[in-house]
């Protein structure tokens, strides 16, 4: 780790967390602060210098050029598309015109599936952020050797692939005679659940230590001067200022576990949304419709989500520099 | 534990299989992934728009989606190609956002008064890119490219467990579902073969990161 913050250190590993938190949360703003060029100007980067009139004349010729071919390769794409008939009444009807027999079916199925996905989303963010900060804060508190066996664990679970977890869950368990089908719900949403758990509370585990990590040292010094306990100068002290810090990064997480929940569509094992969309796909006969819309909902989440990170960022870096 | 020593050469056929999925997909994403990084830091609008979309859509994306989006969706625009080639180029797809995401944020952690050196001594645009800026920019992107790289030796498992056939995934499943072993030793063996593929990367990449380490 060469430079950086913690922030960059805490989603290694993740599948798609790192660079959320880094680029748009941390880096971008105060770039963009530090900035002198006058508004509306073209600004100077690291890459290059404000441009004078010759490389704004190329910039210009560029742009022209690169508007010509993105949009001639959209062109292309849409072209073959509506050739192969994926651009037709039949096949979007069911999805966007409300008078096809077919809409009011879909939809509900759809909604259904998006149910589906939240509630294991949720569960597993639930379980997740509980176990996480039980682990990373054990992992912090447990004197030195007696530490490694969680160590261990923590980098299994780290190196294991999401799928093979869920696939690990759902033969393994019945197998072992763990059985799940006295909680509500189908058993496969308890099986996602636990996969994700499993693999996500390490995750959340190392977010919540390089967060307290993080953390100037007199704090822990302070705190424990003044006669709290250790763990009461976790409870107390660390962990509420290392949550604001973490914010952003944990969210990033949820976004992944809330995208990790199809995970599920390719194992069969739980009708969440994209396993409906296949079904779905499948009758009708439109996968690229389906998968697009699917697609869409996911993003809208999503981008939602990361939306909720950045404001809390900035809420966070302001709050801290007050301090 | 004999279903894993008796198929231990499906199991050696299926981790080099997986082997070479992952490295397919990591040369792949890294030549897309720069290609996306250059459109999104280069001062043309356009291009910088699109590697903004790119990254929103592809990065919001549950790789699931796009990977059915792949398989079942250009068979359909006449797009053929085995299970194999689509599942690559899906995982390249995805990854090449989160690369394009690693080397910005190493391009944006070279601080800003290197370059305006660089230029006050008189080096020229190119000279100052290639001489000052880039290297800076590729050493601090090596610890976030390799985590996204890890991560997609990864997410490669769920590629195989989308069927491209005789993977580790799938030596794992066939041996399960169609053979009637037990679940426990086989897929034992599967998250071994997996962790034989993670752990070294994460070796690998620990020691390129203390060789470009940059005191700052």
């Amino acid at each position: 780790m060469s430079s950086g913050t913690g922030t960059t250190r805490t989603t290694d590993g993740t599948p798609d967390g790192t660079p959320d938190g880094t680029v748009d949360g941390i880096v971008a703003p105060r770039r963009r602060t530090g900035r002198t060029a006058a508004a509306g100007a073209p600004r100077a980067t690291v890459l290059y210098d404000a441009p004078g009139p010759r490389a704004r004349r190329r910039t210009l010729v560029g742009s022209i050029a690169a508007t010509v071919v993105i949009l001639g390769l959209l062109a292309l794409v849409v072209r073959r598309l509506a050739d192969a008939g994926q651009l037709s009444a039949e096949r979007w009807g069911p999805l966007l015109d409300p008078s096809t027999e077919e809409f009011g079916q879909v939809w509900r199925l759809l909604g259904l599936g998006l149910r589906s996905t939240l509630t294991a989303a949720a569960l597993a963010i639930v379980g997740s952020v509980v176990l996480g900060t039980l682990i990373g804060v054990a992992r912090m508190m447990l004197p030195g050797r007696t530490r490694w066996p969680l160590v261990g664990v923590i980098e299994l679970l780290r190196g294991l692939p999401v799928v093979i977890a869920i696939y690990f869950t759902s033969r393994v368990l019945p197998d072992v005679g763990v059985d799940v089908s006295g909680l509500p719900g189908p058993d496969g949403l308890w099986y996602l659940v636990i996969a994700l758990v499993a693999y996500n509370m390490v995750v959340i585990a190392e977010i919540v230590r390089s967060g307290v990590a993080s953390l100037p040292r007199g704090q822990r010094e302070a705190a424990l001067s003044v006669g709290l306990t250790p763990g009461q100068t976790m409870r107390i002290v660390l962990l509420p200022q290392a949550f604001r810090v973490m914010l952003p990064a944990l969210i990033s997480q949820l976004v992944v576990i809330l995208k990790d929940t199809s995970l599920a569509a390719v194992l069969g094992i739980y009708p969440e949304l994209l396993n409906r969309a296949n079904r779905i796909a499948q009758n009708l006969d439109n996968p690229i419709p389906m998968f697009i819309t699917v697609g869409v909902i996911f993003i809208a989440i999503n981008a939602a989500l990361s939306q909720v990170a950045v404001v809390v960022e900035r809420r966070v870096s302001r709050s801290t520099a007050h301090r | 534990m004999e279903a894993v020593t008796e198929n231990l050469g499906l199991f050696g056929r299926g981790y080099l299989l997986s082997l070479q999925l992952c490295l397919w997909g990591l040369a792949g994403s890294l030549l897309l992934g720069t290609l996306v990084a250059a459109c999104r830091v280069s001062p043309v609008p356009p291009l910088r728009a699109f590697g903004t979309a790119w990254v929103g859509v592809v990065r919001n994306c549950p790789l699931t989606v796009v990977l059915f989006a792949f398989a079942f969706g250009l068979p359909e625009v006449g797009v053929n190609g085995s299970y194999w080639w689509l599942g690559i180029a899906a995982l390249v797809v995805y990854t090449s956002a989160f690369v394009c995401e690693a080397l910005r944020s190493g391009i944006n952690a070279v601080p800003a008064g290197q370059a305006e050196a660089a230029r006050a001594i008189g080096l020229t645009f190119t000279q100052s890119l290639r001489s000052v800026v880039l290297p800076q920019a590729f050493r601090s992107s090596v610890p976030p490219v390799g985590s996204v790289l890890i991560a997609m030796i990864k997410n490669s498992a769920v590629v195989g467990a989308f069927g491209v056939g005789r993977d580790l995934f799938s030596v794992g499943n066939s041996l399960t579902s169609a053979q009637g072993y037990a679940a426990l030793p086989v897929l034992t063996g599967v998250a071994v073969g997996y962790l034989l593929l993670t752990l070294p990367a994460g070796g690998a990449l620990a020691a390129v990161e203390r060789k470009v380490a940059i005191a700052r």
